[in-house]
């Protein structure tokens, strides 16, 4: 671990006639403020970034953001749709970042909602006299069923040979979304829909039930306690732990006896199912029908999430409220003639400011006085000492 | 067989070189980087950055070579940020891809909603080569394109010859097979992977802007449709070797062209399945390449994806 400790330079002791000397060093230990610090700095970075855009293409970025904030936190519409938005997200951002523990990149949340939708939409629209205490957990079992199976279709190659999962995730997505097109087009196609491709309306009994008049729906509650529960399970059980011995040593893992192949399989199930069972909440709590459009994107930004939260349960559910707010301050600048993928660019420059601080947060810039003193023959002994341990 | 067999075979397979050429440049540019150690993800948002600043350079003067220089540009911007994330501060390569792919599809999306619907005012025009394109069957499939396809066999050459045959080509790939080998001969390895990266960024911009200048010249919003992804797959289908990527390229571009001509031709299958088609052949494709060859163990930079440290 020499590349952790710090960086002495001979030479800082015996230049003579330079006061000063700037060295650039490693951080030992980060101090405990920096976790704030590091998201508060990203963040500004990334909406000054997103105001030289703005700016550039001939927007004012104070108006600009001050529409998004307004309309965004500062309206109960704006509130709730938020948290609309956030239910998705969240879902499939659990998702997704139970496959990262283990560096299982499971790119192909997008596609495990697309097929929870289609399954959901299945038992909804086939089984259409069942009471909702039936229909929806039937529905939920359906959609967790498919995306496991989808993200198992990912993983499987990965497992037995070696195959890269970030791409057979991701076509995976493309082939979900031609599969919903093909039903939407096809054999579901509503006959009322005027040709849209459009699925008949779900019998009552399959929509989710909302929070009082607003369009927040049960998803919202599922998506807090995946998170609750995915957390438990990492932290307090026997197959949470060897996820992660897994995700931070493969080789201590392999020599301690635990199997590799059969672990990358049952993660990446429950990771599918957990974003199916968002799927399924799009098409239940929202649409309440199938559409060739289920998902704007959810999966691809679920995964920006899980990063920026540190794969972290309690950390997603807090940038998943962010993430929705910032959907809804999109949408709602597109009426002053703003492209909505302000927010799409925000998201993704959020990830890699964070990147480039917290990567920046681990150097620290020391001016030393070059003078020989008992203090500086102290910090060199206590550097050696820390090279040593 | 018959004329409109050898007709049918003929036309598909000059599709398969159209369908192609945007998957080899984003290839040949994956290549580059990945050969000194550095995995960017973010080739499709660099595509989609790249069709919609060489449309808009176009747009602005109507003159494509302006265009083409405007996507390479954009294109090399983004891998520079890459480059800096994931050389200089050495953060994990596959985060910072995905989150740059994202950004990039948004800055996209941001960049082209003026123009959408609006046709190019220039476009890239077949070109037929005098007494090439006369050959039969082959003169059709190789002879009878635009620039940006002469330019990618010439890229194709240059690239092998650089690679296998020259010292610099020598330097490059030992960078990302050991870092530290290169350090100790001198190499500045921070530069040499800074500098590739930049450079396969820029050629999958032009690999972006040949689907918005010459493939279906227009801007469509996420029209590159996963082509980033699976130039990715083709890097590893071509075990880092530009003549196996430009033998790949087109076995992906006939599989997109066949989807296409077999709709025409008017048989029964869905259109929508044939659509499916060069996903599902990517995964096929992957497995066998992955799986049956032990060249691609042996030919994979063992260095790729590892930030180098010098102590």
């Amino acid at each position: 671990m020499t590349h952790e400790t710090t960086v002495t330079d001979g030479r800082a002791q015996t230049t003579q006639g330079r006061k000063f000397k700037i060295r650039v060093e490693r951080r030992l230990d980060t101090p405990a403020w920096w976790n704030i610090l590091v998201p508060v700095v990203s963040i500004a970075l990334a909406l000054l970034f997103g105001a030289i855009f703005l700016k550039m293409t001939g927007y004012s970025p104070i108006k600009v953001y001050a529409i998004m904030f307004k309309d965004t936190f500062g309206t109960k519409y704006g509130i709730t749709e938020t948290l609309v938005k956030a239910s998705p997200l969240l879902l499939s951002a659990v998702g997704v970042s139970i496959a990262f523990r283990m560096q299982l990149w499971n790119i192909g949340a997008e596609g495990q909602i697309y097929v929870g939708a289609l399954a959901a939409s299945w038992v909804a629209l086939t089984f259409t006299g069942l009471p909702a205490y039936i229909m929806i957990p039937a529905m939920v079992l359906a959609a967790a069923l498919a995306g496991g199976l989808w993200a198992f279709l990912g993983s499987a190659p990965r497992a037995i040979w070696g195959v890269n999962e970030i791409i057979t995730t991701l076509m995976l997505n493309y082939i979900a979304i031609f599969c919903v097109e093909y039903f939407v087009y096809g054999p579901w196609r509503d006959p009322l829909s005027f040709l849209f491709p459009l699925s008949p309306m779900f019998p009552k009994s399959a929509w989710l039930p909302c929070f009082g008049n607003t369009r927040i729906h049960l998803g919202l509650v599922f998506g807090v306690v995946s998170a609750l529960a995915v957390g438990l399970l990492l932290s307090r059980t026997k197959w949470g732990y060897e996820i992660r011995v897994i995700g931070e040593n493969p080789d201590a893992a392999r020599y301690s006896g635990m199997s590799i192949s059969r672990n990358i399989i049952l993660v990446m199930i429950l990771s599918g199912a957990i974003s199916g069972i968002a799927g399924m909440c799009e098409v239940s709590g929202i649409i309440h029908r199938l559409q060739a459009q289920v998902s704007a994107g959810y999966g691809y930004t679920a995964i920006i999430i899980a990063w920026l939260a540190k794969l972290h349960p309690i950390g997603i559910i807090i940038v998943s409220l962010l993430f929705g707010g910032l959907l809804v301050a999109g949408y709602s600048v597109q009426i002053y003639g703003i492209p909505a993928d302000i927010a799409t660019m925000l998201q993704g420059s959020l990830l890699f400011f964070v990147l480039g601080v917290e990567a920046l947060a681990r150097y620290r810039i020391r001016i030393i006085r070059s003078s020989p003193k008992p203090v500086q023959a102290q910090q060199a002994a206590d550097d050696v000492a820390r090279e040593i341990t | 067989m018959t004329q409109t067999t050898v007709g049918f075979i003929t036309a598909v397979l000059a599709a398969a070189v159209q369908a192609g050429t945007p998957l080899l440049y984003a290839a040949l540019g994956e290549i580059l980087t990945e050969r000194v150690g550095i995995i960017n993800l973010s080739v499709e948002g660099i595509m989609l950055v790249g069709a919609v600043s060489g449309f808009l350079a176009t747009v602005a003067t109507k003159n494509l070579a302006v265009g083409i220089l405007g996507a390479a540009i954009a294109g090399g911007i983004i891998a520079a940020i890459h480059a800096f994330l994931s050389v200089s501060l050495k953060v994990n390569q596959v985060v910072s891809g995905l989150s740059l792919s994202l950004f990039a599809t948004g800055v996209s999306g941001y960049l082209g909603k003026p123009i959408i619907g609006v046709p190019a005012p220039v476009s890239f025009k077949p070109y037929p080569i005098p007494g090439l394109s006369k050959i039969p069957v082959l003169g059709q499939m190789f002879f009878k394109h635009n620039l940006l396809v002469y330019g990618s066999y010439f890229l194709v050459a240059f690239l092998w010859y650089f690679l296998y045959k020259t010292r610099p080509g020598l330097h490059m790939r030992s960078v990302g097979e050991s870092p530290r080998t290169a350090d100790s001969l001198g190499i500045n390895v921070n530069a040499v992977q800074y500098a590739y990266t930049i450079i396969g960024g820029a050629l999958s911009g032009i690999a972006g802007a040949y689907l918005s200048l010459a493939y279906a010249p227009s801007w469509i919003e996420q029209m590159t449709a996963g082509r980033g992804w699976i130039a990715i797959a083709l890097v590893i289908f071509a075990v880092w070797n530009p003549l196996r990527a430009m033998v790949g390229a087109y076995l992906f571009g006939g599989i997109e062209a066949l989807g296409f001509r077999i709709q025409v031709v008017g048989a029964t299958i869905s259109p929508i399945v044939l659509k499916m088609m060069p996903y599902i052949f990517t995964i096929a494709v992957l497995i066998i390449t992955t799986a049956r060859s032990a060249t691609y163990k042996t030919e994979a930079p063992q260095a790729l994806g590892v930030p180098y440290e010098r102590e």
